[in-house]
């Protein structure tokens, strides 16, 4: 997903003089083409990313595109202030972007470990929260932010995911691109979980249970039609995420499900517990160890099916 | 007002503040009073702007970062035309333009919501990194509070500014001497102020922050690949002789008969 993050914008800033982007010291070599061809519009704004925040708000009130990136818990928790202020409230449209979001960073510990932004950040009025699942839907989502007037926070994951999209998909912020259909449970995978939530819904097949799989990329604004069609003709919704079960999109789905008449579907939400990893663990170990492999999540949907 | 007599300016600014925070009971009065000398001589002396062009893309920028000051920042603004003066009447009332703190937009001039200390450096240093980037030749200034440079974010900033060579980017601190609720520099090192920012790669000096033309001097000096940085030596409350250095003005309210004894101290009619 990085590497498709550094060829996309440096295809958008060829094409629009008014994106600009800001890296927080990192991404080594990654955009020596961007450099090479946008020498004035990339800068290394070193280890200060509440400076990189309210830096770019002042370039988007200029009339620049401005983009910050650098790992996630760094240009999230730590400016959270500075997306509020500088940010959101005086509705400027920089795109933020945070990568190893999730567990990519496992191996890291809890310090790189972000499974709690985007119930943080969704909260601020007028951001976007997008979570692409693989490197085609990275490039397309870059794009839809850049047509957005409103601020937008992209997580991505690391390098080298599996790309499920064969092909770049039609990514429109708001609206959830279903992948596969089924009949009896309705999987809404958010980010980098949509590999596990496809493999999910194969290990379900063979046991006679129909998934239908759905890339549910935008945490906020929900993407409602998806979720009443879900609640309206599947026994059980699920949500899989690299994230927090509160607050980010199991949280949003239950908030909107509590106010809505009684529904068919029951939600079950398969993301991390209220704790921090304390183990040592890579990004598959630490999926196993919340219970978010393919295999853990198909025998959680078993049991809830009954 | 005359725009030759910028003491007299000052002077009328000094009184206008004191029966903003009179009418609408609104603290922070002494901190207003300290900056007025600074804005008297960026926004008369030195600042390209026209009020009738308040959004023009080449106009420079002034950011009062020390938002708890605003009311200094609307007398000016309104003196200066860039909107009617009865506005600074509604001050502080229920959906009246002009809050205690300014919001986005709140009026014609106002570059920046501020209140939360810290983030009109950052914010500025971004708007003089879009100058260079699209070829224009406007500056940038941002006013600070001696208080605010407790944040951390000032002084990511203060690094990042000279590693971009932003020659037009112009910084304000007004040290007042005071925070909140303590001597700024026992609550944290602060010394040698000047000396810090000149560490930091700032073209840096101090100057009497109530002398409009040294102040003047200074806001029009342009260094060669460094911003400025211009410590302003000035006196919270400054004008009124029982608000002056008297940290209780940082909160409290003026009544009737001390707006009228600070009329007449103010050499006011």
């Amino acid at each position: 997903m990085r590497n498709a993050f550094a060829k996309q914008i440096t295809e958008l800033a060829q094409r629009d003089e008014r994106v600009v982007l800001l890296s927080g010291d990192i991404g080594n070599r990654l955009f020596d083409d961007l450099k090479a061809k946008c020498p004035d519009r990339f800068f290394n704004c070193g280890v200060a990313e509440a400076n990189m925040v309210g830096v770019a708000a002042g370039m988007a009130m200029s009339g620049l595109r401005p983009i910050c990136y650098t790992i996630t818990p760094f240009i999230t928790y730590r400016c959270m202030e500075q997306i509020r202020v500088d940010v959101c409230y005086h509705h400027q449209p920089v795109i933020i972007v945070g990568t190893g979001a999730g567990l990519s960073y496992a191996s890291l510990g809890a310090t790189h470990h972000s499974c709690e932004e985007m119930g943080m950040l969704r909260l601020l009025p007028g951001l976007a929260v997008v979570a692409p699942a693989d490197a085609m839907e990275v490039r397309a989502a870059l794009k839809a932010a850049l047509k957005q007037n409103n601020p937008v926070y992209i997580r991505i994951g690391k390098k080298g995911e599996p790309v499920v999209h064969q092909t770049e998909p039609n990514l429109e912020i708001g609206k959830a691109i279903p992948l596969r259909d089924g009949t009896d449970v309705c999987l809404l995978s958010a980010g980098n979980m949509l590999p596990a939530a496809v493999e999910t819904a194969d290990r379900l097949a063979k046991e006679g249970v129909s998934a239908r799989v759905v890339s549910f990329h935008t945490i906020k604004p929900l993407d409602e039609a998806t979720l009443k069609d879900a609640f309206g003709n599947f026994k059980l919704v699920v949500t899989m995420e690299e994230h927090s079960i509160l607050g980010g999109l199991g949280g949003s789905v239950a908030e909107w499900i509590s106010a809505q008449a009684p529904a068919k579907a029951r939600l079950l939400r398969c993301g991390t517990p209220d704790e921090f990893l304390h183990e040592t663990a890579e990004q598959e170990d630490a999926r196993e160890h919340f219970g978010l492999t393919p295999a853990a999540m198909a025998a959680r949907i078993k049991a809830a099916l009954g | 007002m005359s725009d030759a007599n910028p003491d007299l300016i000052a002077r009328q600014l000094r009184f206008k503040l004191i029966q903003m925070s009179h009418a609408a009971s609104t603290p922070h009065l002494a901190s207003a009073l300290s900056c007025v000398d600074i804005l008297v001589a960026a926004y008369w002396n030195v600042l390209r702007i026209d009020a009738t062009r308040p959004t023009d893309a080449a106009r420079d920028r002034f950011i009062l970062s020390k938002g708890h000051a605003a009311t200094a920042l609307y007398a000016t603004l309104a003196e200066r035309g860039f909107f009617p003066k009865d506005w600074l009447e509604s001050f502080g009332k229920f959906r009246a333009p002009l809050a205690e703190q300014p919001a986005p937009n709140c009026a014609p001039g106002v570059e920046l919501a501020t209140g939360s200390l810290g983030h009109g450096l950052p914010v500025g240093v971004g708007m003089a990194m879009a100058a260079r980037i699209q070829k224009q030749d406007y500056r940038v200034f941002v006013c600070m509070s001696d208080g605010e440079c407790n944040e951390g974010t000032v002084w990511e900033a203060a690094m990042f500014a000279p590693a971009q060579k932003l020659e037009r980017l112009t910084v304000i601190v007004d040290y007042n001497k005071w925070q909140a609720t303590g001597r700024s520099n026992e609550i944290m090192a602060l010394e040698p102020l000047r000396d810090k920012w000149a560490a930091f790669g700032w073209d840096a000096h101090d100057v009497d922050g109530h002398d409009i033309t040294a102040v003047t001097r200074l806001l029009k000096n342009v260094a060669p690949g460094r911003p400025t940085a211009i410590i302003a030596h000035t006196v919270k409350g400054k004008g009124v002789s029982f608000m002056q250095d008297d940290n209780n003005w940082h909160y409290r309210t003026p009544k009737p008969e001390e707006v009228e004894t600070a009329r007449k101290e103010l050499g006011l009619a």
